[in-house]
């Protein structure tokens, strides 16, 4: 199916199932243990040997020489591979890094061999007897220094947030020199992790030359075409499975070294074998969100209208890497006629930079609303009403493209009134509740909404039962659950009447779970389906397809009604169809909004700063299912408290490595962190976007949220942090006087 | 000697530095040792627990951890591996009643013991109250740390219940509520990077309450 005009009324409309807080259809199996991720597939593999991973330590050089007699001689161990052993590899479309390093090492604790044992505990001792002789090159790991001379860089995250290298609308440095109000801020995000709780874990067995991986990837059809080009097979044959993810954010968008090692394992070994990371190599071995050093300024006239906007943002990556876009938001979320925008991007010898949840907007948007905040401060108002005054329903550079839906200056004036922002005291360090100073804080969220090609297999059987087959992933963010509700919807059947798999490359290819294209795009691919498949029933009835309705497991036309099992027949009916995109999201701006409001309090004697309450209030097109979408938008606003106020990865920059490698040193929000998290979404349809007229959520939760506590935290105590995160060691010489 | 920190005479320099030098000229001593390691056999040792009510007798590699004795030969994947170190609580089994990180304990330290995991909690068919509230409240989102989240969260009822202090317990001689600090104090060590605590906190809630 093409979309290629916005949608008129279709069977979701009727709202029967779409859009209901049904309960995960996967709970039953989640909450009791019995769903079986990658590591765990005792159900397919009986008895596979165990591969345990060695990585580089260094950061850049060589290997001079690697010592494996003692190790092999271990006990239990099968075999060792390493680079030597491997054949010729290539590396992914999707990796900037070899998954296998040496003899040359590109970044600290890139895998340089897998040992394969009969035991876990004897792969993991023998791995321990592995000697390597390093030479150590010279690497570059001090991002400010490389900036000072790295070039300037364009580019499209792939997930919606793109910029070129240099970006002008109208004479920014003119009319910021004119403007009677201005900031000129700099402002630096840190290195983060996705530290999702379950380490990349895979388990490959060859049959002949085919090879079956059971992983834990978000990308399917990505995954099966990188793990084809980097061993050097035909795609055909391979077959990624990955029908529970626990977790990714991004961090398993692409094959990562598991899949490879354990594929290599296996061949070597002549029986399957699993790998799973080790928890203190992930943060290291694995991708992470580069850091940014960002440059912002605005000039405004004195009423408060921006005149001039200008974002400069410098990261750093891999040979071949990209930058962070961090500037992205920045070309669309406020008006301003004179604007320019530009990315630095400088070669670094750290780990791999990529994407992570909301990439370009999450460290951008830390940035940019603190910027806001600022300004408002300098203007005398609120900065709502600054926010609100600067608004703009067009695209700011190219005001013939409307934005399909933009509801940003509701979500800031519902959010106010729930969140009683109007109890605000605008002047800093005035609200105290015994030893805390209490503020609050107030951002916008603005993430883009993209559409991938997606498809769907759907069928009928004798029964009833409506079967949904798709590469889709549920990375936790409710797939199994919202595409059942579609197939219902679509078939007229009740929920426990729908089975749904995931997650098999066999199946057919779907947009998979990344840049909160997942739940619009997958969806929309089983409307897809599911539409063949009402033809191909109604035309096997002989009903004339225009007035057919399929409602509580019946077909209806007229006065004629058949059971859809009977309909079905023994045979059962299949269809399959894949949704396409026509140019509306170049017609129309797609793009999903939101207030994100924070109180906190900040401790008087430690300058600690704790959260108190949280609200986001969302339009983000149709809600599909208004629990697992609020359970997304919290998700999101935990991880912006992490970005916030703890999660930095500590550069060592003389040996080129992230320091706090472990979930002990690399501080995540803990419960303790979190209250009782408010969540509003704004009802809207969005027919631009599929006919599910529904865009991404799961992206947009976390957009704001950084500078909505750290604006809470200088409405608190006076001190603005500008670089994250906002720990108490940098307030603590700056904090009002305990009288 | 000059002030530690320039990259050539760091401390961590010279350990990088000497560590080099020690694998250049430590070679043939390890290949010596070839030998002597390849005798090495794991040691095993018998071990019986009952797991879930159900007695079960293992021989195990003394090395093997309470957590993969259960996953790896017992098959019961519910319990979950996330860090292996004790510093995610993915891995939280109960024994003999009180919760324990799983990966920090080795299996053949458990012999007689009553280990209770998140399948002995309850089925897809028979769930326990608390793996119905976490459907309920949507307590979870990609499942991983959710085994452990729920069998910490059982235990911590229990534990508030028995009068146990937690950091957050401000009068020792009093009765100690199962409140949302205590619930959410206790909990900390179960990371959840989807972020559900806040729903988490719902389900605990409700179960708190209805078996109150």
């Amino acid at each position: 199916m093409k979309f290629t005009t916005p949608a008129g009324q279709n069977p979701i409309d009727q709202g029967k199932v779409v859009g209901k807080p049904h309960d995960r259809i996967d709970g039953k199996f989640k909450t009791t243990g019995t769903a079986p991720y990658a590591y765990e597939r005792h159900d397919v593999v009986a008895n596979p040997a165990y591969g345990y991973i060695v990585h580089a330590a260094i950061a850049k050089g060589r290997i001079g020489a690697m010592h494996l007699a003692e190790a092999k001689a271990a006990p239990g161990v099968i075999t060792i591979v390493t680079a030597a052993e491997a054949g010729k590899l290539t590396k992914g479309d999707f990796n900037t890094a070899m998954l296998l390093g040496g003899p040359e090492i590109q970044h600290y604790h890139q895998a340089i061999a897998i040992v394969v044992a009969e035991t876990f505990e004897q792969a993991r001792a023998a791995a321990n007897l592995v000697r390597v002789d390093y030479e150590r090159g010279k690497g570059r790991f001090d991002l400010d220094e490389a900036l000072k001379t790295a070039p300037l860089k364009g580019a499209d995250s792939g997930e919606g947030s793109k910029a070129p290298p240099v970006d002008r609308v109208g004479d920014f440095e003119g009319a910021f020199a004119k403007a009677a109000v201005k900031l000129d801020a700099r402002y630096t995000t840190p290195d983060h992790s996705h530290a999702m709780m379950e380490p990349h874990a895979s388990l490959a067995r060859w049959d002949g030359d085919k090879l079956t991986v059971w992983t834990s990837n978000q990308m399917i059809a990505w995954g099966k075409g990188d793990v084809a080009k980097t061993l050097g097979i035909p795609k055909e044959n391979v077959r990624l499975i990955s029908p529970y993810v626990g977790g990714g954010f991004g961090g398993k968008l692409f094959v990562r070294t598991d899949a490879i090692m354990a594929a290599l394992g296996a061949r070597a070994a002549g029986r399957p074998v699993k790998v799973a990371l080790a928890r203190p190599m992930m943060f290291n071995n694995t991708t992470h969100r580069p850091a940014t050093t960002q440059r912002i300024r605005i000039g405004t006239d004195r009423s408060g209208k921006i005149t001039a906007i200008a974002h400069e943002s410098g990261s750093g990556d891999l040979p071949g890497g990209g930058p962070e876009t961090a500037v992205s938001q920045t070309k669309l979320l406020y008006a301003g006629a004179n604007r320019m925008t530009s990315m630095r991007l400088a070669v670094l010898d750290l780990p791999e930079g990529n994407a992570m949840r909301a990439p370009g907007e999450a460290p951008g948007l830390m940035a940019l609303e603190i910027a806001m905040d600022e300004m408002a401060e300098k203007l005398g108002m609120d900065p709502i009403a600054f926010r609100i005054a600067n608004d703009t329903q067009v695209d700011p550079e190219k005001p013939e493209r409307r934005f399909s839906q933009r509801q940003l200056i509701k979500a800031l004036q519902d959010g106010a009134k729930a969140f009683g922002w109007d109890k605000r005291n605008a002047k800093p360090a005035q609200v105290r509740d015994g030893k805390w100073l209490i503020g609050m804080g107030v951002a916008a969220g603005f993430r883009n909404n993209m559409n991938m090609k997606s498809g769907a297999k759907v069928s009928i059987d004798r029964k009833g039962i409506v079967t949904v087959y798709t590469d889709m992933t549920d990375i936790g963010t409710g797939s199994y659950t919202i595409i059942a509700q579609t197939a219902a919807e679509m078939m007229g059947v009740d929920m426990d009447r729908v089975v749904v798999r995931l997650g098999d490359s066999d199946s057919p290819v779907s947009s998979g779970s990344g840049g909160q294209w997942g739940a619009n795009s997958s969806t929309a691919g089983v409307y897809a389906a599911c539409v063949k498949l009402r033809e191909a029933v109604a035309q096997k009835l002989g009903f004339n397809s225009g007035d057919v309705e399929f409602a509580d497991g019946k077909v209806r036309s007229g006065n004629r009604s058949v059971a859809l099992a009977e309909a079905a027949g023994d045979a059962g009916l299949t269809a399959e169809d894949t949704i396409d995109y026509g140019d509306l999201a170049k017609t129309y701006q797609q793009s999903t909004f939101a207030g994100h409001f924070v109180e906190v309090g900040v401790d008087m004697y430690t300058g600690e700063v704790r959260i108190r309450r949280m609200l986001a209030v969302c339009a983000a097109g149709r809600i599909l299912n208004p629990k697992s979408a609020r359970s997304q938008v919290i998700g999101a606003m935990t991880m912006g408290v992490g970005s916030a106020l703890m999660e930095e990865l500590a550069v060592d920059k003389r040996f080129g490595f992230f320091v706090n490698h472990d979930l002990a040193q690399y501080e995540v929000p803990v419960h303790a962190d979190i209250p009782y998290q408010e969540v509003i979404f704004l009802e809207e349809t969005d027919p631009t976007t599929s006919p599910m007229k529904a865009k991404g959520v799961g992206e947009l939760g976390l957009c704001g949220v950084g500078a909505a506590i750290a604006n809470a935290a200088y409405n608190a105590t006076g001190i603005r942090i500008r670089d994250y995160p906002v720990t108490l060691d940098k307030m603590l010489d700056k904090m009002p006087p305990v009288a | 000697m000059k002030d530690s920190g320039s990259p050539e005479i760091s401390r961590r320099g010279i350990l990088a530095g000497g560590a080099a030098a020690v694998a250049a000229t430590h070679v043939p001593l390890a290949d010596a040792q070839t030998a002597t390691r390849s005798g090495l056999k794991p040691t095993l040792a018998k071990v019986e627990m009952t797991v879930n009510g159900k007695r079960e007798a293992m021989e195990l590699d003394t090395r093997t951890t309470l957590l993969d004795a259960l996953r790896e030969h017992l098959h019961l994947i519910g319990t979950k591996k996330g860090c292996d170190h004790g510093q995610c609580g993915a891995c939280t089994v109960m024994v003999d009643g009180k919760r324990i990180n799983s990966c920090l304990s080795l299996a053949v330290m458990h012999q007689g013991d009553k280990i209770t995991t998140i399948e002995g909690l309850g089925t897809p068919d028979k769930l326990h109250p608390m793996q119905a509230a976490f459907i309920k409240h949507d307590g979870y989102q990609c499942g991983y740390c959710t085994p452990g989240q729920i069998c910490s969260a059982v235990a911590v009822i229990e534990e508030i219940r028995a009068g146990v202090p937690s950091h957050v317990t401000g009068d020792l001689n009093a009765k100690t509520p199962i409140s949302n600090a205590e619930m959410r104090e206790r909990m900390s060590g179960n990371i959840c990077r989807c972020g559900a605590y806040s729903n988490i906190l719902e389900a605990m809630t409700e179960v708190a309450e209805t078996r109150a």
